[in-house]
């Protein structure tokens, strides 16, 4: 059904929300205690985001909501109606970033590049957050970085090179 | 997750009166705290009240302060220009706290309500006053070397949570208020409560009310101020001890000194004793641990949390130097020097 202001949509109803997912205009009907990892992840069969630890701890889930990243896991479907997701399925497409010659986001060739990654659970996570953060513009310096991607844990423990990566991107951006 | 409604508000009358009208309603906005809590059934609501899209979302000038918006979010008023500007210890507390993506996600009315991170309050099998009134407390005794040292009762020893309530404490922040019975004003020492025999409130909101706004006086505490945070990890963790400190000298005298702890009690701690034992002192060490002493005087430790007194008086004094020397600790320096 569709949401009307105010009127309470009772427990059990699938309530219509539309979703612009990696680009894609969709119309999707959603219980109000999906969870947008969910879903992204058993829905719309997009596991790229990872349900790490699903209480907004690890930053697996991190996706990019009209361009600001968030953990997904602690986002309700419904609460998001209207927006614009972007996934690491969907870094690739982002408009305008200059794509590499596969086809990749910058960031995702910096990754490659540093070995910024060992077993590659987090780095959906990791990539999402690092385009998040690059979009927000505080972190400048190794420290800074390393501060504002504390919400992204990787077990492996690859951070010095994923900040290598972040770093090269962003020095890119500013040769630009 | 239970089951629960879900209630899409357009104006605050219409969220007041959406809470009203369900058994067990909760308001949600960024959600960080309430559907982690949902997720261990902490939390069951039988309806979600969606405030986020009340006209709530923006930064004013307020009589000569700022008033700032109960569904702005943390990132967007940590980096706010004027926030920094004018109040810098505010900006510099929102930032210690979490992590950049949930700081996008929570808002500053979110913040002033979340719940404290006790395991015991979280773990459903363990019993908790705060989360099911009456059962016992599982921390005292326990695993509580995060817990209370100053406030606390024999019902519960939680801490609040908050980094960015405790520099509002200092800068003796406004809360606006909406609810069943119309609007109203707390001081954000009035805001947050001691346990005492009902640990499970803990705020003085009235049933079914609503944050309309922090408003922050209009007061210039931006050359020597301080926020400083103690935790177990350098990034990502909660304060085990943390210090706001705001100070105003005048040729090396203190003429207002204002400082509040988090982390030690169920409230942002201020003592306005210590206080008003800075007030015409010069700025020096003896002068601040005579201040640090007399805030930990009436300090309890619980089975495991001993060395927080200690750590408290020390944090109370290294903050009160980085604020009158105006070298405020930068986020991303983790020296402790």
């Amino acid at each position: 059904m569709l949401i009307e202001s105010g009127s309470p949509v009772a427990a059990d109803t699938r309530i219509g929300i539309s979703l612009t997912i990696n680009g894609e205009a969709r119309q999707l009907q959603v219980a109000p205690w999906t969870t947008l990892l969910d879903l992204l992840r058993e829905e719309l069969d997009l596991t790229g985001s990872k349900k790490g630890c699903d209480h907004g701890q690890c930053g697996a889930c991190t996706v990019l909501v009209d361009g600001v990243r968030i953990n997904s896991c602690l986002a309700l479907a419904v609460m998001k109606d209207g927006a614009a997701i972007t996934t690491v399925e969907g870094l690739a497409g982002l408009a305008n970033r200059g794509a590499g010659s596969d086809g990749l986001h910058p960031i995702q060739e910096a990754f490659i590049e540093h070995d910024a990654f060992q077993c590659g659970y987090c780095t959906p996570g990791q990539l999402c957050s690092s385009i998040g953060m690059m979009n927000e513009g505080h972190a400048h310096t190794r420290d800074e970085i390393r501060e504002a991607m504390s919400g992204n844990i990787c077990r492996c423990g690859a951070y010095t090179n994923i900040v290598d990566a972040i770093e090269d991107v962003m020095q890119g951006e500013a040769a630009r | 997750m239970n089951r629960f409604e879900y209630v899409r508000a357009g104006t605050v009358a219409e969220a007041v009166q959406a809470f009203a009208s369900g058994a067990e309603s909760r308001f949600i906005a960024g959600g960080t705290n309430l559907v982690d809590l949902m997720k261990y059934n902490v939390e069951r609501p039988d309806r979600l009240v969606d405030i986020t899209r009340l006209p709530l979302d923006s930064i004013e000038e307020h009589e000569g302060g700022l008033r700032i918006g109960a569904l702005v979010t943390n990132a967007t008023a940590a980096y706010d220009e004027r926030v920094q500007a004018r109040y810098p210890v505010l900006s510099s507390a929102i930032l210690a706290g979490a992590t950049g993506q949930l700081r996008n996600a929570a808002t500053m009315g979110g913040n002033l309500n979340q719940r404290t991170r006790c395991y015991y309050f979280y773990d459903e099998a363990t019993p908790c006053n705060k989360r099911q009134p009456g059962s016992g407390c599982a921390a005292i005794g326990g695993v509580n070397r995060i817990h209370a040292i100053l406030g606390a009762s024999e019902h519960c020893i939680a801490t609040h949570p908050s980094d960015m309530c405790v520099a509002l404490a200092a800068l003796q922040a406004t809360i606006r208020l909406a609810g069943p019975e119309g609007e109203r004003q707390l001081a954000i020492a009035d805001y947050h409560r001691l346990p005492g025999d009902a640990p499970q409130q803990d705020t003085n909101l009235k049933p079914g009310e609503i944050v309309l706004s922090v408003d922050l006086p209009a007061e210039d505490f931006s050359r020597h101020y301080t926020y400083l945070k103690l935790r177990d990890r350098l990034s990502y963790a909660f304060a085990l001890v943390s210090v706001a400190a705001i100070l105003e000298l005048d040729a090396d005298v203190i003429r207002t000194a204002r400082f509040a702890l988090g982390g030690v009690a169920h409230k942002p701690w201020r003592d306005a004793e210590a206080e008003a034992l800075l007030q015409g002192r010069a700025p020096t060490r003896e002068v601040f641990e005579e201040a640090a002493d007399h805030v930990v005087r009436h300090a309890q430790p619980q089975s495991q949390n001993a060395f927080k007194i200690e750590l408290a008086r020390r944090a109370i004094v290294r903050g009160l130097t980085q604020a009158a020397a105006g070298t405020p600790q930068p986020l991303s320096d983790k020296r402790i020097a």
